[in-house]
C-alpha cells in the first residue's frame, strides 16, 4: 500500500519559480506545503548559472545564479518550509470517483513511492532546451554536439571540458553566455550563427559575452551540415534567405570539434499534459487565467514552465503573484471567474494570462513577434482602445509586462493586445 | 596470441552473429565473437525499423522468404525466453489504385506460397478500424507481422550467449584471416590473434571484406542507406501497427511505423551507396520523408521530431546485377570450416535466429557437436520502472533505493536500471550502450537532463578517465578532460538526499585499446580466458 498524505499545496520544482511560490504561500499563511525537487539540491537551473546579472529587480544588486537561488533557499530553510530533493513527480492525476477537489500527485525517491492529495498543485518545472533532433539539422551524428545548457552543466557542475574549438548555433542567452564561458576556460569560439535577421538573446549579453570577447555574431546564417564519424570535425554554415532557407552557393566549411546549440527553450509540460492541462500553442505553456490557474481546477503554473522568461527575477515575481492567488484558493476564498479572453493581435507573439475576469487588476506579460522601433502597444476591449503606450524599442528577446488596472476594464468583452509601428501624423 | 583455440569464432556481433553465438552455445563449443565496435548492434542491427516481417515480400523459394517465415514464427517464444519487447501487432500495406490492388493480391499469393499465414485483404472500412489515422482505400493486412526492440533483441541474444559460455571481444576489428597447415584458422584483429577450428563470417556491412579474407572472393556488396525520422511518443497511439505502401520485392517503400516504446518512425529512404560508414542524413531526404509519409499518415508535424538516424543494409549484387538472396555457404573446396554469410540485409533481423539454426545445420552436416547440457535459454528481462504498476515500483524501491532515483526524466529511467545496464553480462562501457539498454537519453529532451549523470556513472563504475569516456564510436569522446585539476564535483551521482554525499573519485585505468592481449568483453568469461600473447 502506497502511503497517501493530504496537503494544501504541492510545488513541483525547486527552482526560482518554485522557491518564490513557496515563500509567498508561507507568508500568506499556508503552512501545509511541500516543494518537490528532482535534483539533489534546490535551485534548479540557477545552480549551473554561475555568471552574474541575477537579482537586479528582486534585490537591487547583481548576483550569480547560485547566489540568487541561495537567498531564496536560505529563507526557505529559515522558515522551515518543507522540501524534498532527489524526488521525481511521476504523475499528477484527478482522484478516483467524485469527491472533494484535490489532485493526486505521485512521487518517487529512494525513500519510496508516495502519494499526495493536494488542494493546490503548483507547476514550476521550468523549461528544457530544443535539441538538434527537434530541429532536424542534417549531417552526421558525431560526438561534440551539445545544447548550451548541457555544455554549461558539464563545465560548471561536472568539471568536464566538452570543447576546444567551438561554433555556436543560435543566439539565445545561454548560447552567448557559453561563448564567453568557453573562452574563459581556454576554448576558442569561432562565432555565433543565428538564422533570424536579429539576435534571440538580450542586448546586454551580445555586449558582455560576444563583443567584449571579439566573438562575431553572424545573423541570417544557419548550420546546414555536420561532419565527423566519431568526434565532430567541422560544420557547414550557409546564409539563409528571407524565408530562412539556406542559399545555395553560400556554404562555408568551418573546422571545429564542438557545436553548441542555443536554439530555443521549450516549457517542460509533459506532467501538465498528463494531468489534462490545456496548453497554449504560442507559449507551449499552460493556458492560465489571471490567478495563474490552468484549465484544470487547483493546478497553477508560473515561471518558465508557463512561458519562457528573459530574466530569473521575473520568474520569481510571477511565482509570487501565483502564490497570492493560490493561497486564496486554498483558503477557500472564491476567485473571480475568468471568462474573458486575452488575444494576440498584430505584432504580438504571445500573451499571459490568456483569460481574465475583467474585475481585478492583473499583470500582462507579452512578447513581440519581431523587432520594432518607435512602436505602440495597444489594448482594446470590444474594439475600444483602453490602454496605449509608446515603446521606443521592442525586441522578441525581451519580455514586456504591463500592469492593467481593473478600472479600465469592462466585465465583458475579450481583450486584444497589439504592438504596431507608430503612425506618423 | 590468445593461446586458447576456439571451436568457433564469429566475426561480427550484430544480430546475426549474436544469434549464431546464442544458438551455438546450445552445444559444447568454445565460442568467441569478434566485434569491431565497442558494443553489439552499433551498425545495421541497431539501425532499422525494428519490424518483424511476415515473409510475403520475398521471392518464393528464396532463403529470405524461408528464413523470414521461420524467424517470424519463433519470435514470440524468443521474446519470452530472452526478455525483449516484441508485439505481434500486425501490419498494413495500404493502396489506392486498381494496379495497387492487383499488386497486393500478388504479394498475398506470394506470401502464401512462402508459408506466411494470416494475410488478408481489408476494405477501407476495416482498414480504418485497424488504423483509424491512415489514408488509403484498401490494404493487405498481415496479422503475424509485428514490431520488436532491435537493440534489446541483439543485446539479449548476446547476453544469453555469454551466460552460456560464449566470449565477446569488442574493439577487435579483423585485419586478416589465414588457414594454417593444421587446418586451424588464425584471425588477426587490431589487438590480437585468435585461433579457431571454425569461422563464421557474420560481418554485416563487412561481409565482402571478410569473405575476401577467407579466400571466397568476388562478392559485390553495395549499401542501401536508409534515413529515418523519429517522432515523439505522444503520436504513438495514432500508429497501432506499421503502415506500409505497396512494395516491390526489393524495396518496401516509405513507411510509418512505431517502436515498441511507442515512438513513431518515418522512413526509410533506401539510397544506393558505396560508403558503408557514412551515417549522415541529408536535408533533402528529411523533406522527402515528410512529403511521402504525410500521404499515408497525415499527422506528421515537424514539432514532434525528436531525432533522425540512418542505417545501411549490405546488399549482395548477384551475377545478374540484381540484389541477391541471402548467401549462406560453406566452401569446402576453398575455405573448409568457414561459414560465409553474404548480403544479410532485411529481413535479417526477423530471420536472425532462423539463419543461425540454418548455419548450425550446415556445420553439423560436417561435424558432430556435443550437446551443452547446462544450456539455459532464458535471459531474464530487466524490469523497466516506467512500465510497472505503482505497487511494483514501490516494492522495488523498498528492495533497492536506487529504483527510486529517476535519472532520465522523459523516459522515467531509474538509477538502478542504469547501473544494471553498466554491469550487465556484456561489457557496456559507452553512453550509447547505456542508452540502448535503458531508453535513457532517448526521450524528447535527448539527454538534456540525464546525460551528465550517466556520463559520470559510467566513469565512476568503470573507472574510465573523463577524456577516455566514449559516446559510441571508438574516438567519439565527449570530453577533452577536466576543466580544473583535481576531481571536485558539485554534482556527485552517488549518495543520499539532503547533502553530505560522498564524492567518489574515479579510478584511473583504461578499458579499451592499446592492450595487446584481448580483453574479453564478457565479464563472466574473464577468468577462463588466457590473456598472454
Amino acid at each position: 500500500m502506497i502511503h497517501r498524505q493530504k496537503i494544501d499545496a504541492l510545488i513541483v520544482g525547486g527552482g526560482p519559480a518554485g522557491l518564490a511560490a513557496a515563500l509567498q504561500l508561507y507568508r500568506c499563511g499556508i503552512r501545509d506545503l511541500l516543494i518537490v525537487e528532482r535534483e539533489r539540491q534546490l535551485g534548479g537551473i540557477l545552480r549551473q548559472c554561475i555568471h552574474d546579472g541575477f537579482g537586479l529587480t528582486q534585490f537591487g544588486e547583481t548576483l550569480s545564479g547560485p547566489e540568487y537561488a541561495g537567498r531564496f533557499i536560505d529563507e526557505v530553510k529559515r522558515l522551515g518550509i518543507p522540501f524534498v530533493t532527489n524526488t521525481t513527480v511521476l504523475s499528477i492525476a484527478a482522484p478516483e470517483g467524485s469527491g472533494p477537489s484535490f489532485r493526486i500527485v505521485t512521487t518517487a525517491s529512494p525513500e519510496g513511492l508516495k502519494e499526495y492529495a493536494a488542494k493546490a498543485v503548483i507547476l514550476a518545472m521550468g523549461c528544457r532546451e530544443r535539441t538538434r533532433g527537434a530541429l532536424a539539422i542534417p549531417g552526421e551524428r558525431p560526438t561534440g554536439v551539445f545544447t548550451a545548457g548541457v555544455a554549461q552543466a558539464y563545465i560548471n557542475l561536472y568539471n568536464r571540458m566538452p570543447a576546444r574549438e567551438a561554433v555556436i548555433l543560435g543566439s539565445g542567452d545561454i548560447g552567448m553566455i557559453m561563448a564567453r564561458r568557453l573562452t574563459l576556460e581556454g576554448a576558442h569560439v569561432q562565432g555565433v550563427y543565428e538564422v533570424m535577421p536579429y539576435a534571440a538573446g538580450l542586448p546586454r549579453n551580445i555586449e558582455q559575452c560576444l563583443h567584449d570577447y571579439d566573438i562575431p555574431l553572424h545573423l541570417s546564417h544557419t548550420v546546414t551540415d555536420i561532419h565527423g564519424g566519431s568526434r565532430l570535425t567541422g560544420v557547414t554554415v550557409s546564409r539563409v534567405d528571407e524565408d530562412l532557407q539556406p542559399i545555395p552557393g553560400t556554404e562555408q566549411y568551418i573546422p571545429c570539434d564542438t557545436l553548441i546549440l542555443s536554439v530555443g527553450l521549450i516549457p517542460e509540460n509533459e506532467l501538465s499534459l498528463e494531468a489534462g492541462v490545456e496548453l497554449d500553442p504560442r507559449t507551449r505553456g499552460a493556458l492560465v487565467d489571471e490567478h495563474f490557474m490552468t484549465s484544470v481546477e487547483g493546478i497553477f503554473s508560473a515561471g518558465n514552465v508557463l512561458h519562457v522568461h528573459d530574466l530569473a527575477d521575473y520568474v520569481s515575481e510571477e511565482a509570487t503573484r501565483l502564490a497570492d492567488a493560490a493561497s486564496a484558493y486554498i483558503a477557500g476564498d472564491p476567485l473571480p471567474s475568468c471568462t474573458l479572453y486575452v488575444l494576440c493581435g498584430d505584432g504580438t507573439g504571445h500573451v499571459v494570462p490568456q483569460r481574465i475576469s475583467g474585475r481585478t487588476d492583473f499583470r500582462l506579460s507579452l512578447r513581440v513577434n519581431r523587432p520594432m522601433e518607435d512602436c505602440r502597444i495597444t489594448l482594446r476591449q470590444n474594439g475600444r482602445e483602453i490602454l496605449s503606450r509608446h515603446l521606443r524599442k521592442a525586441l522578441p528577446a525581451e519580455m514586456i509586462t504591463l500592469d492593467i488596472p481593473s478600472r479600465i476594464l469592462s466585465a465583458d468583452g475579450d481583450l486584444t493586445v497589439s504592438v504596431e509601428k507608430e503612425v506618423q501624423s | 596470441m590468445n593461446n586458447s583455440v576456439y571451436d568457433v569464432l564469429i566475426i561480427g556481433g550484430g544480430v546475426v552473429g549474436s544469434a549464431c553465438a546464442r544458438e551455438l552455445s546450445r552445444w559444447s563449443l568454445k565460442i568467441g565473437v569478434l566485434e569491431k565496435n565497442l558494443d553489439v548492434c552499433f551498425e545495421t542491427s541497431g539501425r532499422n525499423t525494428g519490424v518483424c516481417h511476415g515473409g510475403f515480400a520475398y521471392d518464393p523459394g528464396s532463403l529470405k522468404a524461408r528464413l523470414c517465415v521461420e524467424g517470424n514464427r519463433m519470435m514470440g517464444q524468443l521474446a519470452e525466453e530472452l526478455g525483449f519487447s516484441f508485439r505481434r501487432c500486425g501490419k498494413v500495406l495500404v493502396g489506392n489504385t486498381d494496379e495497387e490492388y492487383e499488386q497486393l493480391l500478388k504479394v498475398k499469393a506470394q506470401g502464401e506460397t512462402n508459408g506466411a499465414s494470416g494475410l488478408r485483404m481489408v476494405d477501407e472500412q476495416e482498414l480504418h478500424r485497424l488504423v483509424p489515422s491512415v489514408v488509403g482505400k484498401f490494404a493487405l493486412f498481415s496479422e503475424n507481422s509485428g514490431i520488436l526492440d532491435p537493440f534489446m533483441f541483439t543485446v539479449a541474444l548476446a547476453e544469453n550467449a555469454v551466460q552460456n559460455g560464449a566470449e565477446y571481444f569488442f574493439d577487435n576489428e579483423v585485419t586478416g584471416i589465414e588457414r594454417g597447415e593444421d587446418g586451424l584458422w588464425t584471425v588477426e584483429t587490431i589487438h590480437a590473434l585468435f585461433r579457431s577450428r571454425w569461422v563464421i563470417n557474420a560481418a554485416g556491412l563487412g561481409c565482402g571484406r571478410i569473405s575476401d579474407m577467407l579466400g571466397i572472393t568476388g562478392y559485390r556488396i553495395i549499401g542501401s542507406k536508409d534515413d529515418y525520422i523519429i517522432l515523439d511518443r505522444r503520436m504513438g497511439p495514432l500508429v497501432p501497427m506499421p503502415i506500409y505502401t505497396v512494395p516491390s520485392n526489393t524495396y518496401m517503400g516509405i513507411h510509418v511505423s512505431l517502436t515498441t516504446d511507442g515512438n513513431v518512425l518515418l522512413g526509410p529512404t533506401a539510397e544506393e551507396t558505396d560508403d558503408l560508414s557514412y551515417y549522415g542524413v541529408a536535408r533533402h531526404n528529411l523533406d522527402y520523408l515528410y512529403e511521402e509519409a504525410v500521404k499515408i499518415w497525415p499527422h506528421v508535424d515537424r514539432g514532434d521530431y525528436i531525432r533522425t538516424y540512418c542505417g545501411i543494409l549490405p546488399k549482395w549484387i548477384d551475377e545478374n546485377g540484381k540484389i541477391g538472396d541471402f548467401k549462406i555457404e560453406i566452401r569446402d573446396d576453398i575455405a573448409p570450416r568457414a561459414v560465409n554469410l553474404v548480403g544479410i540485409e532485411s529481413p535479417g533481423l526477423t530471420a536472425s535466429v532462423a539463419i543461425a539454426r540454418y548455419v548450425i545445420a550446415m556445420m553439423r552436416e560436417r561435424e558432430t557437436f556435443e550437446v551443452n547440457s547446462s544450456f539455459d535459454p532464458v535471459r531474464p528481462r530487466m524490469p523497466r520502472f516506467a512500465e510497472l504498476p505503482p505497487e511494483e515500483q514501490a516494492r522495488l524501491i523498498e528492495e533497492d533505493p536506487d529504483w527510486g532515483e529517476v535519472i532520465c526524466r522523459c523516459e522515467k529511467v531509474t538509477r538502478a536500471e542504469i547501473l544494471r545496464a553498466i554491469h550487465s553480462p556484456l561489457d557496456c562501457t559507452t553512453m550509447a550502450g547505456v542508452k540502448y539498454r535503458t531508453r535513457s537519453m532517448m526521450g524528447r529532451c535527448q539527454g538534456g537532463y540525464c546525460q551528465m549523470r550517466i556520463a559520470r556513472m559510467l566513469e565512476d563504475e568503470k573507472g574510465i578517465r573523463p577524456e577516455e569516456l566514449v559516446y559510441m564510436r571508438r574516438d567519439g569522446h565527449p570530453f577533452f578532460g577536466t576543466v580544473r585539476d583535481g576531481e571536485t564535483s558539485a554534482a556527485p551521482v552517488s549518495g543520499t538526499a539532503h547533502g553530505g554525499e560522498p564524492i567518489s573519485a574515479p579510478v584511473s585505468g583504461t578499458v579499451h585499446g592499446g592492450d595487446p592481449a584481448p580483453v574479453p568483453a564478457t565479464e563472466a568469461a574473464a577468468d577462463t580466458t588466457g590473456g598472454a600473447s
